[in-house]
């Protein structure tokens, strides 16, 4: 839960009055939530955690930082992408260390 | 035994190693507090590869291992009614609480969820109309904010079937806690990357002062952490305490004010019991009175719940740094990843955890020893 992962913002657009974004990791998409960094733009690197945008980085930064954490096999992990579907319910096995 | 050509800059690794090698002329314990930071040193060997003066010490920023028994058992109660769909991050959803698991929850009918962002909970309290919808809000500041968004959006969508079940807690508390106890051994703390990212590096200044103790502000990739170990004990040799920004591309001074200002809004501070160390004095934060309403403690009467840890688990002097996870006489043993008896044992954030999926092999004796 408290890894934060860089990702490149790709669009951005307000939802009812909150600005969200979307973003890409590293060829994963996902949604994500700009409230806490009001200024950001489409083509910036920002680091994500649980979903929103908590400070922005520059690409070289964001770059290596994602290289790193797909060589360490934590990128999966930490968007979510083993851990069941997103709102879905809980995946069979249990976890134990990853 | 790791290696250096397991960095991804071994070249960087190695002046970095060689220079604390050349600094460090007495022994040190330098605690780092960021379970990020504790996966890191423990995957990549860092604390073996570090000359033997140089004792790392693994501090409780695992907000998993630290959420006490009581809480989780909390969760598990409201997660059975049947009008509730509990969403909670995954990691926190593999903690077995004192008598049953959450598994054994939804096997009994139980509608649990994983959520990646806090506002997928939203969502579904949106979808669901005549569903409960609580979602489990813990972590340290670095989570805060995210969490605190949903009690914001939810009393502004006019939400009355979402609720929070809040158990936050914060670094710089517990830090302090650390220093004043007469049984630590720490002389300097790398301070957590990303909870400074929100929170800025302004609270760290007063405890740098009062205890005298060097703090650095560091990162959790492994050439982040190196780093600051670096500076820590270039500032312990040199006889210096000062606070230092060794993550000056992530984190500045002030932190992030917008989600200071959400914090400040929906949360207020509380004393808040750690697992395995107790209470500490305005260490976390609840739901500020405001937002009553939206407190999942209340609207289901589970404020009373509580349970004691298990007898056999020492997990508390583990993150007190007075014991190595495998000095437990359950490692590996009754306890592992599967049959966790702490949480340090379940996140891979904890130091049990960490231990366990590294280094069971190089602590725990084999019958036969193949060198
Ligand atoms: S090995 Fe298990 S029982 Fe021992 S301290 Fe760690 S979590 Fe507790």
């Amino acid at each position: 839960m408290c890894l934060a992962v860089p990702g490149k913002i790709v669009e951005t657009r307000d939802e009812r009055g909150t600005r969200m974004a979307t973003i890409d990791f590293d060829g994963i998409r996902k949604d994500i939530c700009l409230a806490y960094l009001p200024d950001i733009e489409v083509g910036d690197y920002a680091i994500v955690h649980v979903g929103f945008a908590i400070s922005k980085v520059d690409e070289a930064t964001a770059l290596e930082t994602l290289a790193l954490f797909r060589e360490l096999g934590v990128l999966d992990d930490e968007l979510g992408v083993t851990g069941g579907t997103v709102g879905g319910p809980i995946p069979d096995a249990r976890g134990g260390v990853r | 035994m790791r290696f250096l050509d397991e960095f991804n800059d071994p070249e960087l690794a190695r002046r970095l190693f060689d220079e604390i090698e050349r600094l460090a002329t007495r022994e040190w314990a330098i605690m780092e507090v960021c379970g990020g930071q504790t996966h890191s040193i423990i995957r990549n060997g860092i604390d073996q590869l570090l000359p033997d003066s140089i004792e790392l010490i693994h501090g409780p920023g695992c907000p998993v291992c630290v959420t006490p028994l009581g809480v989780i058992d909390k969760a598990l109660e409201i997660a059975a009614l049947p009008e509730v769909i509990f969403c909670s991050f995954g990691d926190m959803l593999r903690v077995p609480g004192s008598q049953h698991d959450l598994f054994q929850i939804r096997s009994e009918g139980g509608d649990i969820r994983v959520v990646y962002s806090p506002l997928d909970a939203v969502r579904l309290a949106e979808e669901h109309p005549d569903r409960q919808v609580v979602f489990f809000a813990i972590g340290f500041e670095t989570t805060a904010p995210p969490n605190a968004m949903t009690v914001h959006l939810a009393h502004q969508r006019g939400l009355t079937n979402f609720s929070v079940l809040v158990s936050h807690v914060l670094v710089p508390p517990a830090i302090e806690a650390l220093c004043s106890s007469p049984t630590s051994r720490v002389d300097a703390f790398l301070a957590a990357g990303h909870v400074c990212s929100v929170m800025g590096t302004w609270q760290y200044g007063p405890l740098v002062d009062a205890y005298q103790v060097p703090i650095v502000v560091t990162g959790f990739e492994p050439l982040d952490v190196l780093d600051g170990i670096r500076r820590a004990v270039a500032q312990l040799e040199a006889g210096e305490a000062r606070l230092e920004n060794a993550y000056e591309r992530v984190v500045s001074s002030a932190g992030n004010a917008a989600a200071q200002a959400m914090i400040e809004d929906v949360f207020q501070v509380c004393d808040r019991q750690w697992r395995g160390i107790g209470e500490i004095p305005a260490s976390g934060w609840r739901l500020s009175d405001r937002y009553a309403d939206f407190d999942a403690e209340l609207r289901f009467g589970v404020s009373d719940v509580d349970a004691p840890e298990s007898s056999l688990c020492r997990s508390g002097e583990v993150l007190q740094g007075l014991i190595k996870p495998h000095e437990c006489e359950a490692f590996g043993k009754e306890c592992t990843p599967r049959a966790p008896l702490g949480a340090t044992m379940v996140s891979s954030e904890g130091a049990c955890a960490a231990y366990y999926q590294y280094r069971r092999l190089d602590v725990v004796p084999v019958e036969v020893g193949v060198g």
